[in-house]
Formats: structure tokens, C-alpha cells, sequence
């Protein structure tokens, strides 16, 4: 057996572990029955149809047109990660200045082109306005500077 | 007449200096965000949501109601100009809009796209207000096991309408729903699927979906290739179309309009849906279609009809129903508990003026946006000549502040980064996010609604068939269902996603 539509046979892989997975976990809350259904008894009914249709999907990828998966943009994608995740660790100790200016920095090192002077002041100006538009005239409780010194 | 004396309080109220100018903020923000490729009405409603807790809830809602459709006026614009959609739902506007400017007729296709909206924002608003006091009667009489029934037919929709391969799209529909579980089990208690984590225990952020499927992992999806964009910005030309373009175009607008309003009554249906589907209709009904795809003015002018129809009655099922048929309309039931009201049929009768009010403001905001956009246009243009490498950060800060802000909570931001890499890898394999969120929206409610109905009927499930209106739900999901698999419309479909 050939894999011929990659596409569908990691799709179909998912699906099916997302399937088993939830209904693995519902087995530790209790079942109920159709009349008084408890905790386990929705989750368990669907993730066994996500099996299922993720099994079909799988065992149609032996089979039809040949798909590849596309080349995943690895960088990029860590990159961008990697800023808002920065950014939610941040924004609490250090504030929404600081935090603006790291995600600015990291995800704009992301993108093709990267000037430093470009991006500090693009970093600039949109703590700025982060500052005037949600801290002062929406009002949202954000700590503009770091908790220490304020 | 009492549909009169109802728009009568409606303008009352819409027409207060307060809400005219909620109003004026939320177009004129909406454009903004629908000329900007990449920030969409989620993510900025989103942001808003905490905020509105300090207005009165008459303006909240037509604030943010205005946004979703004023989005609808903006994200054409850049799909003319830039041959980017400045909005999901224009993806089908770039095809015939931009190839009308590269011909130099950029200010007739802006200029029709324009009209044709407004013309289905009235006619939108009108069937609202005929439509929606009928229905909210009927859905008082709705039992869970209807409720169970209709977001059934939704779910059923929105994969039959989704693009590429029908199995996948259930697939991602019973995923979301899965998702929409984890959290406290309002009957029992019970904390689902939350692994030890405390923040779990409320539920995932549809939100921290939203932003992270859509907004970050397009964010990904764009980086990956170097940018080219072309603005036409020096020949917009003038905006009025001529009298051949009315001709040509009037017909699209009614079709536009009317499929659009049909199809955002639909749940999983909306002005994406909408646009698309037009712009198929268009080239089926077109004498001559030879000129679809370079820069026929019936290609804009029945999509942009229809999304902007679509925009609009899809608030019907909202405000009747109390079941939200998109992301965007979650947000407004979000906007509605944050102020205490419960979304659903009761709104009508007891808060009238909020209701009528919410629908007058959609013609006026409307009639705002005809007015001051086609003057306004060369700014917009302005703001599209700021390349990406300056607007993709901006947004990563509006997405994460978006999500920060709801529960003030860092976790969601970063569970967000969880859901941007689904996304994007749901990209890479061809499977569709859109029925995923809605999947997600409605699942806690499918679940309440099945297990109370089960309840009522002593665990008997041909409930669901002996009720007359939850059975002809349920009817119409199969037959939904059967044409879709059936062989002939099966290549259709394919056909009319093709482009």
C-alpha cells in the first residue's frame, strides 16, 4: 500500500487522533444515560464519529489522485510564535510598552526584509498608540511600564 | 401598521445624537479595518468587546454592528485596487474588480460596488424588520429538541458550503464541536478535558480560536511569499458608473441581493458565503459570460451585493433565535451578556427599543457609508500603499491584545499560538477552519439542547422526528446532505469552487 494523497492521509491521521483522544479522556467522567446524560456521554459519541470519518479519510489517501502536502514555512511560523508567546509572557511583569517592542522586533524578523531602524520605530510608534487608544482611551487595564518600578 | 410605529421607535432611537455618532464610529472603523488586508471584524470587535461594557447597550450593539458591515464597504476597495481581499467575504470581488481598474475603470467598479451595497443593505434591513418579528413568534415556541434540530441544519450547511473535500469539512465540524466542550460541564460540574489546567476550566476563548486560526496562521500563510502588490492609485477615475454600467449591472444587484439575503439567514451562512455563491449565479445567468474574470461589472456588482446582504440578515437568527450563525455574530451574543441581555426571541418584546433601534441604524449607517465613503476613498488608498512588512506586526499586536483583553489573561494569548499552528496546518492539508469555529460556537449549546430534550422525551430519541418542526429540520439536513453527494451537483460544486 502507497500513500497517494499525503494530504488526506495526515488529515485523516489527525482527525482520528483528535477522535480517540477525546474519547480516551472521557472515559475518566461518568457515562450517564440517554435520559440523564452525563459529562462523558456527548464527547464520547462525537469523538467516536471523528475516528471514524478520520479512518475514512485516511484509508481514501491509499487510493485516487496524488496530493503532496505543501512545503511548511517553518521559520515564519516559529518566528511569529515565538513573538506572541513573548508577548503573553510579558505583558504582565513588564508591561504593554516593552512587550509591544518585543513583538514588534521578533515577529517583524519573520517577514523578507528587516531594517533595524524601520522596525524601532514602527515598534514606536505602535506602543504608542497602544498606550493613548487602549490603555487611556479605551481604558483596559493594561500596565504601560513594568510592574517593579510603577 | 405595526411594522410602522416599530420603525418609528427604531428611528427614534437610532437617530439620537449618541447612537449617530456609536454609529458613524463603528463604519467608519469597519471601513478602516475592511481596507486593511489581514485585521478583520473579529479581531476588532473583539478588542472592542471590553469596552462596550461602559456604553449603553443601544449604542454597543450598533457600534459594533456597524463595523461588520462597514468591513463589507472597505474590504471591496482593496480588492479592486490592490487584488487583495481586504476582507474574506470580497475574495470573489478581485477577480472582475481589479481586472476593472487594470483597465482603468477602477472608479466605476468602486462606484457600483458601492451603490450595489447600499441598495442590499436597505432591501437586508427591511426583511429584517418583516422577517424577524414572525420568526422570533415561532421560535418561541421552539422546545430543545427544535433548538437540537436547527443546529443541526446549521452544521449541515456550513459543510455543504464549505470548499474542497465534504468529509473533511464534517470532520473539522465535529472537531470544533469537541473543543467547544472542554471546560465545566454545567450539569455536572465536571471539569472536561482541561488536563490540570485551572484556566481551562472556563472553556476555551472562541476568541483565542478565531484569532488564532484565522488571524495568526494567514499571518504565516503570507509571510511565506514575498509581497507584490500593485495599487492603482494614480487612476481611480471618475466614481459615478455610467448609465451603460446601471444597465448592466441593476440585475446583478437584485440577484445579489436577494441570494445574500437568503443565504446569511442561514446559519454557517453570512456574507462570505454569500459573495461567493453570487458571483457563481452571475456567470450562470450571464448571456454572455465571456467576460467574467476580465473585468465584467456584473462580478462586482452581485457579490458585493450579496455580502453586504449577507452581513446584514445574517443578524436575523441572532436576534430571533439567540443562535449565532458566525464568528462575528458569537461576538455580538458576547456584546449582549456583557450587558446583561440574553440573546433570543424574548429580545423583540422586551427591549424593543434596542431591536428596533439596532435595525433602523444598520439603513442609516448604510446610507453614512455611501455618503462618506466615495469621498473618503483617497484616503483609503493612502493607507493601502503601506506595505505588509509594517502591517503584519501591527496586527500580531491587535490579535494578541484582542485576546489579551477578554479575561485579561496572558494564558489565552498563549494557547492562541496552539491554534494558529492548527490552523495553519489545516491550511497545509486543505482542510477548512470556517466550519471548525462554527462547529466550536455551537457546541456547548447542541449538547444542553440534546440532553434536556432527551430528558423531556425519557431518553426516547424519536423525539426528534415527532416534533413537526425539529423533523422538517432534520428533513431538510439530509436532503442538504443527499444533493450534495449525489454525483451531478458533486461536480457542480466542484466546479463552482473552482474559481
Amino acid at each position: 500500500m502507497k500513500i497517494k494523497n499525503a494530504r488526506d492521509f495526515w488529515s485523516g491521521l489527525m482527525f482520528l487522533a483528535f477522535g480517540v483522544g477525546f474519547v480516551v479522556v472521557a472515559r475518566t467522567y461518568s457515562m450517564g444515560t440517554a435520559v440523564r446524560m452525563g459529562p462523558a456521554y456527548f464527547p464520547t459519541v462525537l469523538g467516536m464519529v471523528l475516528a471514524v470519518l478520520g479512518a475514512v479519510i485516511l484509508f481514501k489517501s491509499f487510493s485516487g489522485e496524488r496530493a503532496a502536502v505543501p512545503p511548511l514555512a517553518l521559520r515564519p511560523l516559529f518566528l511569529v510564535l515565538l513573538a506572541i508567546l513573548l508577548f503573553g509572557l510579558l505583558l504582565k511583569p513588564l508591561g504593554l510598552v516593552f512587550s509591544t517592542f518585543v513583538l514588534t522586533i521578533v515577529g517583524a524578523y519573520a517577514g523578507h526584509e528587516f531594517r533595524w531602524r524601520e522596525v524601532l520605530i514602527l515598534a514606536a510608534v505602535l506602543a504608542a498608540f497602544a498606550v493613548l487608544v487602549f490603555n487611556y482611551a479605551l481604558q483596559l487595564p493594561f500596565g504601560v511600564w513594568p510592574a517593579a518600578l510603577g | 401598521m405595526e411594522l410602522f410605529d416599530n420603525l418609528a421607535l427604531g428611528f427614534q432611537v437610532a437617530l439620537s445624537w449618541q447612537n449617530l455618532f456609536y454609529c458613524l464610529f463603528g463604519v467608519l472603523l469597519g471601513t478602516l479595518i475592511g481596507v486593511l488586508p489581514g485585521i478583520g471584524p473579529i479581531a476588532t470587535i473583539a478588542m472592542l468587546l471590553p469596552v462596550t461594557f461602559t456604553l449603553p447597550p443601544v449604542s454597543a450593539l450598533i457600534m459594533l454592528a456597524g463595523i461588520y458591515y462597514g468591513a463589507q464597504y472597505g474590504g471591496s476597495t482593496t480588492a479592486i485596487l490592490v487584488n487583495i481581499p481586504g476582507e474574506a467575504a470580497s475574495v470573489v470581488t478581485t477577480l472582475d474588480g481589479y481586472q476593472m481598474a487594470r483597465r482603468g475603470r477602477a472608479g466605476a467598479a468602486l462606484g457600483i460596488a458601492a451603490i450595489g451595497s447600499f441598495f442590499a443593505g436597505c432591501v437586508a434591513t427591511l426583511l429584517i424588520a418583516l422577517f424577524a418579528p414572525p420568526l422570533a413568534d415561532l421560535a418561541l415556541k421552539f422546545g430543545p429538541a427544535e433548538y437540537f434540530s436547527l443546529m443541526v441544519l446549521g452544521l449541515v450547511a456550513a459543510t455543504v458550503l464549505a470548499h474542497g473535500s465534504l468529509i473533511k469539512a464534517i470532520a473539522m465540524v465535529v472537531l470544533g464541536l469537541l473543543l467547544g466542550l472542554v471546560g465545566t460541564d454545567v450539569n455536572s460540574g465536571v471539569s472536561r478535558f482541561n488536563f490540570g489546567i485551572p484556566e481551562l476550566s472556563d472553556g476555551i476563548g472562541f476568541v483565542t480560536v478565531a484569532m488564532g486560526m484565522f488571524g495568526i496562521a494567514e499571518i504565516v500563510a503570507n509571510l511565506e511569499h514575498r509581497e507584490k502588490r500593485e495599487v492603482f492609485t494614480a487612476k481611480v477615475g471618475r466614481l459615478l458608473p455610467t448609465r451603460k454600467d446601471f444597465k448592466d449591472a441593476s440585475g446583478a444587484i437584485v440577484r445579489g441581493t436577494l441570494l445574500g439575503s437568503a443565504l446569511g439567514i442561514l446559519p454557517g451562512g453570512g456574507a462570505l458565503l454569500a459573495s461567493f455563491a453570487a458571483y457563481t449565479v452571475e456567470k450562470k445567468v450571464a448571456r454572455d459570460a465571456s467576460q467574467f474574470g476580465k473585468g465584467d461589472i456584473r462580478g462586482v456588482a452581485g457579490p458585493e451585493s450579496a455580502n453586504n446582504a449577507g452581513a446584514q440578515t445574517s443578524f436575523i437568527p441572532l436576534l430571533t433565535l439567540g443562535i449565532p450563525s458566525n464568528a462575528v455574530m458569537a461576538l455580538m451574543i458576547g456584546a449582549m451578556m456583557i450587558q446583561g441581555i440574553a440573546p433570543g426571541p424574548q429580545v423583540m418584546t422586551e427591549k424593543p427599543d434596542l431591536f428596533w433601534g439596532m435595525i433602523v441604524s444598520m439603513w442609516v449607517g448604510n446610507l453614512m457609508l455611501v455618503v462618506l465613503n466615495l469621498p473618503l476613498i483617497g484616503m483609503w488608498i493612502k493607507l493601502l500603499t503601506v506595505p505588509y512588512r509594517f502591517l503584519f506586526p501591527a496586527i500580531l499586536l491587535f490579535c494578541c491584545i484582542g485576546v489579551y483583553s477578554i479575561n485579561n489573561s496572558s494564558f489565552d494569548v498563549m494557547l492562541m499560538t496552539l491554534f494558529a499552528v492548527l490552523g495553519y496546518v489545516c491550511v497545509k492539508l486543505e482542510c477548512e477552519p470556517a466550519p471548525l469555529i462554527l462547529g466550536f460556537i455551537l457546541g456547548p449549546m447542541m449538547e444542553e439542547n440534546l440532553r434536556r430534550a432527551m430528558l423531556l422525551s425519557r431518553g426516547d430519541p424519536m423525539t426528534f422526528l415527532q416534533k413537526p418542526i425539529s423533523a422538517g429540520l432534520l428533513a431538510m439536513s439530509v436532503f442538504l446532505l443527499i444533493i450534495v453527494v449525489a454525483p451531478a451537483v458533486r461536480k457542480k460544486r466542484e466546479e463552482a469552487f473552482q474559481e
